[in-house]
């Protein structure tokens, strides 16, 4: 390092300085508050009486025991797969249909791109007028003599509506990462299966499939990582019931935190839910090399 | 940057039949036997095609229709919208319910909220970024892994993760219902990490001839980057103003745990307090404050729909 001239300890000087703020907000605003996150999680915080008592590992304990934490992580769990599921399906679908050069292609992919633009809040606002009893779905459902169910008061239809919502404001975005990576796929590989017989199915699944692989893995790392985020939708259209059926974890946590003012035990939970990020984006990573065809 | 990555219409594409090749030329041996085959297949094809478009028409209604309905609902009195058979059009368009949201709250004071708020995201997170995407990419200063690595956690980490450390953080700095937390954290802290991410990625890509160029007419690192390297990068800086701006205008968690007080709120906030004397939502002046918060957004993606589309279409491919 000593042979290190002047020039060049300048220039590291400037790489220092270019990337200090976000260093320095790493620093302070994720590594600080994780280290922070997991030193409350170890005690018991009274905010009313002004307490804090180091506790161990008891919040843990408490966790291990508490049922609602329990329906809580089903309720992620089932959020999770349901949106994920759809969101890849449809999005793939919509792509696949996109990719065609049918008439109206661009209309169409402003049509399913525009919810992404549209504010979140706003978005689920709308909805949830829509699947009031008296809202327009049913509304339409009347007019064709159905008799449509109080979607954001049952359980079953709850959890399926915040699924819903949720597919239809983001789907778009993961629709254009899918065309983006099906444009990718060489016309003459289609053109040889075609000749060698193979039909439209067969060529998707050997050829297409195989080619944007790397892409439906980015798209479900994001998509499963945003899934375990999702808050806005859940405190607007249902405010984590009926009951607590659609309490996800994220919204379990707000609740002990900031309404019951829990937060050694909120702390607790949130370093279980960063362990499950990690853990996810691990296993998708692991699993890359078995089913991605080529690096991206 | 290629323009063929997304199907926006070529003229070469729009040509019926064109995907299928060249109508084979009579002469030829092979072009014979597959003629009529070749005819039939694209006969049946054609039937598809509409059929493909239908489903399409369909499959647009959940995505368009929601809007379509916040902005008519709006202009519908009160006794229309709890009507039982919905009315596709108002009958009595009124704008009452316009009038009622500036009434009932500082709507335009939350207007102006958000938009400043996630303007000073954008552009400090685009610098930001800007600088250490390059500096990671381009200068080799001893500890740029490691450094990079440490600002990667923040990929690891939702916002639920540290939000109660956070809230104690600012609520020491006495700094609770203000909205410094919504415009520093944002843009050093977790969510500008795949600003940096893909900052780093575009420059890593571009060709450093141009910068050897500038450097041999005397310009040091800092000139080479702003005279050279950031113009050529407004791509990749488009979409990190695109994503970055969303995001913040989308906001919820972290605004209802700062801010207490009407008059500092932001739109999504703000959005859901339009309710009566009982709790239940005032429906048609929530869709008019909606419709307020939504429209422009929806006008500017619909004129400039080609840079949103294509500029996260890239950021996630490179992401």
């Amino acid at each position: 390092m000593a042979t290190v001239s002047a020039a060049v300890r300048r220039d590291w000087l400037v790489g220092y300085a270019m990337v200090a703020p976000v260093v320095l907000g790493a620093l302070a605003f994720v590594v600080l508050p994780l280290g922070m996150v997991v030193w409350y999680s170890l005690h018991e915080w009274n905010v009313l009486a002004n307490t804090f008592t180091f506790v161990g590992a008891e919040n843990y304990g408490r966790m291990a025991a508490d049922d609602g934490l329990a329906d809580a992580l089903l309720a992620s769990l089932w959020f999770s797969i349901g949106l994920v599921v759809l969101n890849i399906v449809l999005a793939l679908l919509l792509a696949v249909l996109l990719n065609q050069r049918l008439p109206g292609t661009t209309t169409f992919r402003t049509f399913f791109f525009s919810p992404v633009v549209v504010s979140l809040v706003a978005w689920t606002i709308v909805w949830s007028f829509l699947l009031q009893a008296d809202g327009g779905i049913n509304g339409f459902l009347a007019v064709l003599g159905v008799d449509g169910p109080n979607w954001l008061r049952h359980e079953t239809t709850a959890m399926i509506a915040v699924i819903i919502v949720q597919v239809f404001k983001n789907v778009g975005l993961n629709m254009i990462l899918f065309l983006a990576a099906l444009q990718g796929v060489p016309e003459e590989l289609q053109e040889a299966a075609r000749l060698d017989g193979a039909g439209a199915w067969r060529r998707f699944r050997s050829i297409t499939l195989p080619l944007i692989s790397p892409t439906i893995l980015l798209v479900s790392i994001i998509t499963i990582v945003g899934s375990l985020e999702v808050f806005a939708q859940i405190d607007v259209l249902t405010g984590g019931g009926p009951g607590n059926s659609t309490t996800v974890l994220v919204y379990y946590l707000y609740q002990q935190a900031f309404r019951f003012n829990e937060f050694g035990y909120a702390s607790a939970i949130a370093v279980l839910l960063f362990v499950i990020v990690l853990v996810l984006t691990l296993l998708q990573w692991q699993s890359r090399k078995r089913w991605v065809f080529h690096e991206v | 940057m290629k323009s063929d990555v997304l199907p926006v219409t070529t003229p070469g594409t729009s040509e019926p039949g064109a995907p299928t090749g060249p109508p084979g030329t009579p002469g030829t041996a092979v072009a014979g036997p597959a003629r009529p085959r070749r005819l039939g297949a694209r006969a049946r094809r054609g039937w598809n095609r509409w059929l493909l478009v239908v489903l399409l028409a369909l499959l647009s209604v959940p995505f368009v229709f929601p809007t379509w309905w916040m902005a008519t609902s709006s202009l519908k009195p009160m006794s229309e919208i709890l009507r039982r058979v919905p009315t596709i059009w108002p009958q009595d368009p009124t704008l009452d319910a316009y009038g009622q949201v500036f009434t009932l709250q500082p709507f335009a004071q939350q207007y102006w909220n958000s938009l400043y708020i996630a303007a000073l995201v954008t552009i400090g997170t685009m610098l930001v970024a800007a600088m250490a995407g390059y500096a990671f990419a381009r200068i080799r200063f001893p500890g740029a892994n490691a450094l990079f690595v440490l600002v990667l956690v923040g990929l690891l980490v939702p916002s639920e993760v540290t939000i109660v450390p956070l809230f104690r953080i600012v609520n020491s700095l006495g700094l609770m219902n203000t909205h410094w937390p919504l415009i520093v954290i944002p843009i050093l802290g977790a969510p500008a990490v795949l600003a940096v991410f893909i900052m780093r990625q575009f420059f890593l890509a571009l060709p450093t001839e141009l910068e050897e160029a500038g450097r041999i007419d005397g310009l040091g690192r800092w000139g080479i980057f702003w005279r050279i390297a950031l113009p050529l990068s407004r791509s990749a800086l488009g979409a990190v103003a695109i994503f970055t701006f969303l995001k913040s205008w989308n906001l919820y968690l972290e605004p209802i745990v700062y801010l207490s007080s009407k008059e500092s709120f932001t739109l999504p906030q703000a959005l859901t307090q339009y309710v009566d004397a009982y709790g239940g939502p005032m429906w048609n002046v929530q869709l008019a404050a909606t419709t307020l918060t939504v429209l422009p957004v929806l006008a500017v993606f619909l004129v400039a729909q080609k840079q949103f589309v294509q500029g996260l279409a890239h950021s996630g491919l490179k992401g």
